[in-house]
């Protein structure tokens, strides 16, 4: 359904998204995690055709993103990071610009209309002012409105940013309503790895615009090779652990130490004989966090060097 | 098919938003009124008697000058709502979606033009209010002059509106846009002629004045209300609907080139 051959994105000196090759399938919830400013809206940008590739291309549906841009955009529908419908129309006039937008015929146009807002719930409030709606309550309409022309792929750039749980666990079941009823490709992007985790048939990690690891988020965590013990002690002795096969990677902090071992439940007696005394122990599987950690590290980031960019741009043209 | 109704989209979303917001209309028509009746009232009263204003009163001299104001503020300040939509997003929206760029900027035009000739309209009619009283007494309102008039105004709305896109299509925050809407708006009015006789102008001014497409605008309304006009009524349509051309055509490649 997506496919993309070496898709590059360069601004100035700073590669953001660097030859970037993915196949995703029809039907299927992709997700693409990365640290910030890791490449993943500039890559939605580009395969939504608003920014073009400076070199590499992509195919959606079977169209260019450069060469059939205008083909590219009828068959997508997408629901930006920041909100993006007009707070001073209700939810139905936005819903119905859209379908002008898309030149849906108006017996189809007010059957979406009624269909999606049934869908999000927000048909008691459609004739509100968006002014008025919760942020929960915009993204559900923009996901609506993202809907709402039977895109064949979806695109979702951080759907559930600064929501409360309530509205995160509202979208996430009518994404996966939506996956099943009517069948659509998604693509999200977030930084949540329980939303990954919890709807993404297969994840990819990038950082520094490259795909760092690819894979259904059971088989990513099951490649770490184990369970997690947490440790907690004063003297812990280590080093003998390095000789243990079953142990595959020793993370330590002052008086805490992680642990990745092999059928951890079997071998915790011999660990604990090993190291000596311990104040706690914890076991548990490990979660796509540890591998998000595993592949990324645990440095923090500079802020999104999106936003630099931007600001960068802002003063050239400033200037001009 | 398919641009149309985008282009109505558009268009049906400037009104929406143009008539959910009244203070806009009410300042947009306070202004006018406040400068015919203070600054036509009171320079009026000195320099009524000399030149053209033997046969002219002041306030219906600039009655034409006033409606240009008018669609000069409006119009050229109507390109600071596509940097509102970069800003609120909406922009990408419209962007992400199937229209043509061009048909986006025709949509705009469409919108900004709507907005700004309604309040001409109630303009109008307020001239006529004040013609009724006896304020403005050398005003020749009537259907004809009246559709002149707004011929004028719509072309001249047409090339501002077009002028405000293709600066808002290139700004980043609006405070910049209102920076540079002031910069091209002041010399646009004051070099039109609207509040004063364009015949016998020092030397060094009546360049300045004669390059400003706007004062044809002008002129043309003049010659259509009060009868008094520089030069024939169809150049000076001429000219401004040349003025309008040209700046959609710039405006199309603005649009084209706009990055979000």
């Amino acid at each position: 359904m997506i496919s993309t051959k070496n898709l590059t994105k360069k601004f100035e000196n700073l590669t953001a998204v660097d030859n970037l090759n993915l196949e995703i399938k029809e039907g299927e919830i992709f997700g693409l995690l990365g640290p910030n400013g890791a490449g993943k809206t500039t890559t939605i940008f580009m395969l939504t055709t608003l920014k073009p590739p400076t070199s590499g291309t992509a195919t959606i549906n079977g169209y260019d993103i450069v060469k059939d841009s205008d083909k590219v955009r009828k068959s997508i529908g997408i629901v930006f990071q920041d909100p993006s419908s007009d707070e001073i129309l209700t939810g139905y006039e936005n819903l119905k610009l859209h379908g002008w937008l898309y030149d849906m015929p108006d017996d189809l146009k007010e059957r979406r209309i009624k269909e999606v807002l049934e869908l999000v719930d927000l048909t008691n409030r459609k004739d509100d002012l968006v002014k008025k709606y919760s942020g929960g309550m915009r993204r559900r309409l923009e996901l609506a409105r993202g809907l709402m022309h039977h895109p064949r792929v979806l695109f979702l750039d951080e759907p559930t940013l600064g929501l409360d749980p309530q509205s995160r666990d509202y979208i996430w079941s009518y994404i996966e309503k939506l996956a099943k009823e009517e069948k659509i490709t998604i693509v999200l992007t977030t930084h949540y790895m329980d939303e990954a985790d919890k709807l993404c048939d297969r994840l990819a990690i990038i950082d520094y615009g490259k795909i760092v690891v690819l894979g259904t988020p059971d088989d990513l965590k099951k490649e770490l090779g184990g369970d997690i013990i947490k440790l907690r002690g004063k003297s812990l002795n280590l080093e003998p652990l390095k000789n243990l096969i079953y142990v595959k990677n020793i993370a330590a902090s002052s008086d805490e130490v992680f642990l990745t071992v092999e059928d951890a439940n079997m071998h915790i007696q011999d660990i604990l004989n090993t190291v000596g005394k311990v104040d706690s122990t914890e076991i548990r599987s490990p979660t796509l966090d540890d591998v998000f950690i595993h592949y990324t590290g645990r440095g923090i980031r500079e802020d999104s060097p999106e936003g630099s960019w931007a600001e960068k741009a802002m003063h050239v043209r400033g200037k001009r | 098919m398919s641009e149309l109704k985008g282009i109505y989209a558009l268009w049906y979303r400037e009104i929406k938003v143009f008539s959910r917001e009244r203070s806009r209309i009410i300042s947009s028509i306070v202004n006018p009124i406040l400068w015919l009746l203070i600054i036509g009232g009171g320079l009026g009263s000195a320099v009524s008697f000399t030149g053209v204003f033997n046969q002219i009163d002041y306030q219906s001299f600039i009655y034409p000058g006033i409606l240009i104001q008018t669609a000069l503020f409006s119009s050229v300040f109507f390109g600071v709502y596509i940097v509102w939509d970069k800003k609120i997003d909406f922009m990408k929206e419209v962007l992400v979606s199937p229209l043509r760029r061009t048909s986006l900027f025709v949509g705009k035009i469409l919108g900004g033009s709507t907005d700004t000739l309604i309040q001409i309209i109630i303009l109008i009619c307020i001239g006529f209010v004040f013609v009724s009283v006896g304020i403005m007494p050398g005003l020749n309102l009537n259907l004809i002059s009246i559709l002149i008039s707004m011929a004028f105004l719509f072309m001249t709305t047409v090339a501002l509106v077009s002028i405000g896109l293709i600066i808002g299509s290139q700004m980043e925050s609006p405070e910049g846009f209102q920076l540079i809407g002031s910069f091209l708006i002041f010399p646009l009015f004051f070099l039109s002629g609207a509040l004063f006789p364009i015949s016998n102008l020092p030397s060094w001014l009546s360049p300045f004045i004669f390059v400003n497409p706007v004062t044809y605008a002008v002129d043309g309304i003049r010659g259509a209300l009060i009868g008094i006009s520089q030069f024939n009524i169809a150049f000076d349509f001429l000219i401004i609907s040349v003025f309008a051309i040209v700046m959609i055509l710039f405006g199309t490649y603005a649009f084209k080139k706009m990055k979000i």
